[in-house]
């Protein structure tokens, strides 16, 4: 029933929107607050909640022994994995994973694998046979929009707080020794989603902005402020001018939000 | 396998397939190559070997998905099991699942969907063998083969990728330049409109290297674009002189 609510709020939107204004009166540019706790779940390996506005996200870090692919035998590998628990919105149901869910994974595991912030070179424990593998679990808790910022963020807060168990090799055997290492973390992208309602653009559009949506565009940029994963999504489309305007915005919005959490 | 090769590029500028960096594959485009289907079209781009079948509008089947207001546009992107070295297994893929999505979305925006209330229009597309932007390649035959069912659009898609090869932007990668290259920026493009309706990224690239590629891209996008009309107008060509004879 959502979207007959927000059909008539649509015209409302539009036209805050023509003064540079928006429903909860932020700023086209602005986010809402951002809030970061780690290390909430004892069990999980590294672990992380992100609070953007009402938008909840909580990550679980697994690190187990496994094998390396084919293709890269001296690295460790990246699963992510996201879930959009049924508690977390009227609009989702139990199930196996949907469109949505697969997408809003691959988003974050792109910006986490094509920036290197994992050194997956330091997760190798013998070369083609055993490696870490590093799961990153997504669970959405609350969904007020913008779910792709927020898990990214939460993913790359849970990595931070990763720790793994220490090992030694003898004689061909791994052996698990007392105390953890750190995960070796190299970069910290962070994810920046625009929304584009008529011909404007908006930064972290909160639920009811999405649901009025024509399009999304969103860019990871890592440390050295390059691009290193791009997704659009919606049914609509952008301007070539539009789309490198954003990617300038992004990367001044993804300094921000860096120097914010010290990142 | 073959071995890597060291360079993607070599020191006269010019690539593995002995392409310059702003040069396309050779590109083969053909409508109506699906007797059942509405609309369909086939692309040979490199070694890519694609179908595009579409179906509809029809009736929406499981009925509670129908909407009220517009057409409901399923998509299906599949590899065939042999279209890649390792076999794939036929199920669906996570990429191939965000990839229908994504390809839906690129082609959603050239339809007059309102035209439709309460059908389906159905995209099924096969890569037979797959050569490094199947998407891109995918993007353009789709779009065609709904212009053959004669569905009503604001213009075709086209879709081409850019990338990052060596140090080198360079347009149509190819499978090792894909697999080997720093970045690739697969875009689809409406010419009339100037919009974008697909652009992903993976790799890493400056601001200035990307808004390169896009442009890079969007050039190559409006090259095949000719070559996409040509491929329709070739087909009621044919059905001309049938009805002629």
């Amino acid at each position: 029933m959502a979207s007959v609510v927000t059909r008539v709020k649509q015209k409302q939107i539009a036209q805050l929107m023509e003064k540079e204004k928006r429903l909860d009166g932020r700023k086209p540019t602005e986010y809402r607050e951002i809030k970061v706790e780690q290390g909430i779940i004892e069990r999980a390996e590294g672990s992380a909640r992100v609070r953007l506005g009402k938008t909840e996200i909580v990550v679980g870090v697994k690190v187990e022994m496994g094998e390396p692919f084919a293709d890269t035998p001296n690295e460790g590998v990246l699963t992510v994995n996201a879930e959009l628990v049924p508690l977390a919105s009227p609009s989702f149901e139990a199930g196996p994973p949907d469109e949505t869910s697969i997408e809003l994974a691959r988003i974050v595991d792109r910006g986490i694998r094509e920036s290197k912030a994992i050194d997956t070179e330091k997760l190798c424990i013998e070369p083609g046979k055993k490696v870490f593998v590093v799961f990153v679990d997504i669970y959405v808790l609350n969904h007020d929009g913008n779910l792709i910022d927020a898990s990214a963020l939460a993913a790359m807060a849970a990595l931070l707080n990763t720790k793994m168990s220490n090992y030694e090799v003898k004689e061909g055997e791994v052996k698990i020794k007392s105390g953890y290492i750190q995960l070796p973390i190299k970069q910290h992208p962070i994810t920046i989603t625009c929304a584009k309602i008529g011909n404007k653009l908006i930064l972290d559009p909160g639920l009811e902005e999405e649901l009025v949506m024509d399009a999304r565009l969103s860019m990871a940029i890592d440390d050295d402020e390059d691009i290193c994963a791009i997704q659009k999504g919606g049914a609509g489309y952008f301007t070539p001018e539009q789309v490198i305007e954003f990617s300038k915005t992004a990367k001044e919005k993804a300094k921000e939000i860096r120097k914010e959490l010290d990142w | 396998m073959s071995e890597k090769p060291e360079k993607l590029i070599d020191k006269k500028g010019i690539r593995l397939d002995g392409r310059k960096p702003d040069e396309l594959r050779s590109i083969k485009l053909e409508v109506g190559v699906i007797p059942n289907a509405d609309g369909s079209a086939y692309i040979e781009q490199g070694k890519n070997k694609i179908l595009a079948g579409v179906y509809g509008p029809r009736e929406v089947h499981p009925k509670h998905l129908a909407l009220q207001d517009r057409t409901l546009l399923k998509c299906r992107y599949h590899m065939a099991p042999f279209s890649v070295q390792e076999r794939k297994s036929p199920a669906p893929s996570r990429r191939e699942v965000e990839l229908s999505k994504v390809i839906r979305e690129s082609l959603e925006p050239s339809i007059f969907m309102e035209y439709y209330p309460r059908t389906m229009i159905e995209v099924f597309i096969e890569i037979l063998q797959a050569d490094g932007g199947t998407r891109c390649a995918a993007i353009t035959a789709a779009s065609l083969a709904l212009a053959d069912a004669g569905i009503p659009m604001r213009d075709l898609v086209v879709a081409c990728a850019a990338g990052k090869a060596d140090d080198t932007v360079v347009l149509d990668l190819m499978d090792e330049e894909d697999k080997q290259g720093k970045a690739d920026v697969p875009v689809a493009f409406m010419p009339n409109l100037n919009a974008i309706t697909l652009l992903q990224m993976d790799g890493k690239l400056t601001l200035e290297e990307f808004e390169n590629a896009v442009n890079l891209a969007i050039d190559g996008c409006k090259k095949i674009y000719s070559m996409q009309k040509e491929a329709l107008k070739a087909k009621y060509a044919n059905v001309k002189e049938e009805a002629e004879e």
